[in-house]
């Protein structure tokens, strides 16, 4: 079974991770010796502007596409495959259109090895930790683009990964509901204690939650820099050293007309 | 947007609202009997005043008669049933196969490569071009319409499953291997039910178009009884009224099947994204 035993440390390590896409050995590549490090039970926020690779980069980290030279190290162990251990939110919420949310969740459990009681009551917590209560038999087409989100949230926890990877989980919501979410995963990450690892082009949402911001660039996608965010929690956006933060990385994107949702 | 009650209640204002559009729609529906009305009124009327007693022509009376007739002897049941047991022994065969190939063909690509062009050219060939082979083959009877309305029901059955299969978005893929299914899981929990709005379909065809091969092969395969044999018995001796008779059969039969189809369509592979 693919768990991780919890005496060792569930850090994530990324040593010269470069890729390029099949067959086009002379394009500039997707990502260029990637180097990061990511300590267990923090939350890292990757932002860049759209085509710095940083979605790809995620897929790695999964373990969705073993086709990149460099190590990806999680837990002591190479990345080759995905692993009930590293959970993943996309950016849609790519729920399965023929099951209720209950079902959706319990999706996640298949393989877990536990048994059914134990799914029943792992999945009832979730849609209580994500305040869908009452909606367990709704089918996604039911549900606003905020709650289908939010399903696929508890379906990214409901495994207990030691890291969830977030594909920018709020990018197609509107601006109320994502705000309303934002502070939902910052009370999530705060009571789980779980890594987590949000790629994102609103640098708001980056500075919002993460304890660092790395700032990629694009062709080839690197890591430009790394912004250590050492406010205290919960954050107001209007906070002077918040917006000094958010400045600065904005700031440091290479193409400025590409930056989205500042 | 700003509480989960809220949102709901947008939902349901949705659906409340496509509710009524639906219910204009039934108001309007008698406009669908006009034609058929004029048509029968004209009919009744040609056949009475204009080329009464003519031995090309029927009356709605006649046939009438002739329905009561045939019903009362039992010629319509016995007809009828031959020919619904023909249809759907032919459409469950063709459909079984047909899923059967339509899966493989979906599920694996060698598959897809070694039958897929030579499937794509039968598709192209039409399906009475092979009644005379059929009939060399397996003689008038039984065997040869059977055989017959198979590769009608196989043809769409194979076509809307392999392409549904193949449908499947890779998004969904994706998270069938995150939480780790194996092959067979991710075919079972995620591939089939992705597909079986399109599989639906593709028996739903199997089904109107076997009931039209099933008149066609008893007219061009003319042996035994069933419907289409009661308008070839009813044009040789010609007798139009049953004919006519044999027409109306075969519409309201055709229109049953479609119905009983969309019925279960609605009721258990409703495309819950539509």
């Amino acid at each position: 079974m693919a768990t991780v035993s919890s005496t060792r440390t569930s850090d994530l390590n990324l040593h010269h991770v470069s890729k390029r896409f099949a067959g086009d050995d002379h394009a500039v590549p997707v990502l260029d010796r990637i180097d990061l490090s990511v300590k267990s039970g923090e939350f890292v926020a990757i932002v860049g502007a759209s085509g710095c690779g940083k979605s790809t980069l995620l897929r790695l980290i999964a373990g969705l596409d073993d086709q990149f030279d460099g190590d990806i190290e999680f837990s002591g162990e190479r990345v080759r495959t995905t692993d009930l251990a590293r959970g993943i939110v996309f950016q849609d919420h790519r729920l399965f259109p023929w099951l209720n949310v209950e079902q959706n969740i319990a999706v996640a459990l298949k393989n877990s090895g536990r048994s059914k009681e134990e799914k029943r009551r792992a999945v009832a917590e979730h849609i209580a930790l994500v305040g869908l209560k009452g909606y367990e038999g709704h089918h996604p087409h039911q549900l606003s683009g905020g709650m289908a989100q939010r399903v696929a949230i508890a379906r990214g926890l409901v495994n207990r990964p030691k890291l969830l990877l977030l594909d920018e989980p709020f990018g197609a919501l509107d601006a109320l509901t994502r705000s309303r979410l934002q502070n939902e995963l910052r009370r999530i990450w705060e009571h789980e204690r779980i890594t987590m690892i949000l790629v994102t082009h609103d640098v708001d949402e980056a500075v919002f939650l993460a304890d660092r911001v790395v700032v990629m660039q694009a062709r080839p996608g690197r890591i430009g820099k790394v912004v250590k965010v050492d406010l205290p929690r919960p954050r107001s956006r209007s906070d002077v050293a918040f917006v000094r933060l958010r400045d600065e990385i904005l700031a440091d994107f290479s193409v400025p007309q590409d930056v989205a949702a500042a | 947007m700003s509480t989960p009650s809220l949102e709901l209640e947008t939902g349901s204002g949705a659906i409340a609202a496509s509710g009524e559009s639906g219910e204009s729609g039934k108001a309007g529906r008698w406009r669908g009997w006009v034609i058929p009305a004029v048509a029968l009124l004209s009919w009744w009327f040609v056949s009475r005043h204009v080329v009464a007693g003519h031995g090309m022509m029927t009356s709605p009376a006649q046939v009438l008669h002739t329905a009561i007739d045939q019903a009362r002897t039992g010629a319509l049941w016995r007809a009828l049933s031959a020919s619904l047991a023909r249809e759907l022994t032919g459409f469950t065969l063709g459909a079984s196969l047909g899923l059967v190939l339509g899966a493989l063909l979906g599920v694996s690509p060698f598959a897809n490569r070694l039958i897929g062009p030579s499937f794509n050219a039968f598709k192209q060939v039409s399906l009475f071009a092979w009644i005379p082979l059929i009939s060399v083959w397996f003689g008038l009877g039984d065997v040869a319409k059977v055989v017959f309305l198979s590769l009608a029901a196989l043809v769409p059955v194979v076509a809307h499953t392999s392409d549904g299969i193949r449908a499947v978005s890779p998004a969904l893929l994706d998270v069938a291997r995150v939480f780790r299914y194996s092959k067979l899981q991710t075919v079972r929990q995620v591939v089939l039910p992705a597909a079986l709005p399109s599989i639906f379909t593709g028996i739903y065809l199997a089904l109107i178009y076997s009931w039209l091969a099933t008149l066609g092969a008893e007219y061009l395969l003319v042996a035994g009884s069933g419907i289409g044999n009661t308008l070839v018995d009813g044009s040789e001796q010609f007798r139009m009224d049953l004919v006519v008779f044999g027409v109306i059969v075969i519409g309201i039969t055709g229109w049953a099947l479609n119905a009983l189809a969309r019925a279960i369509q609605q009721r258990w592979f409703r495309d819950p994204a539509a």
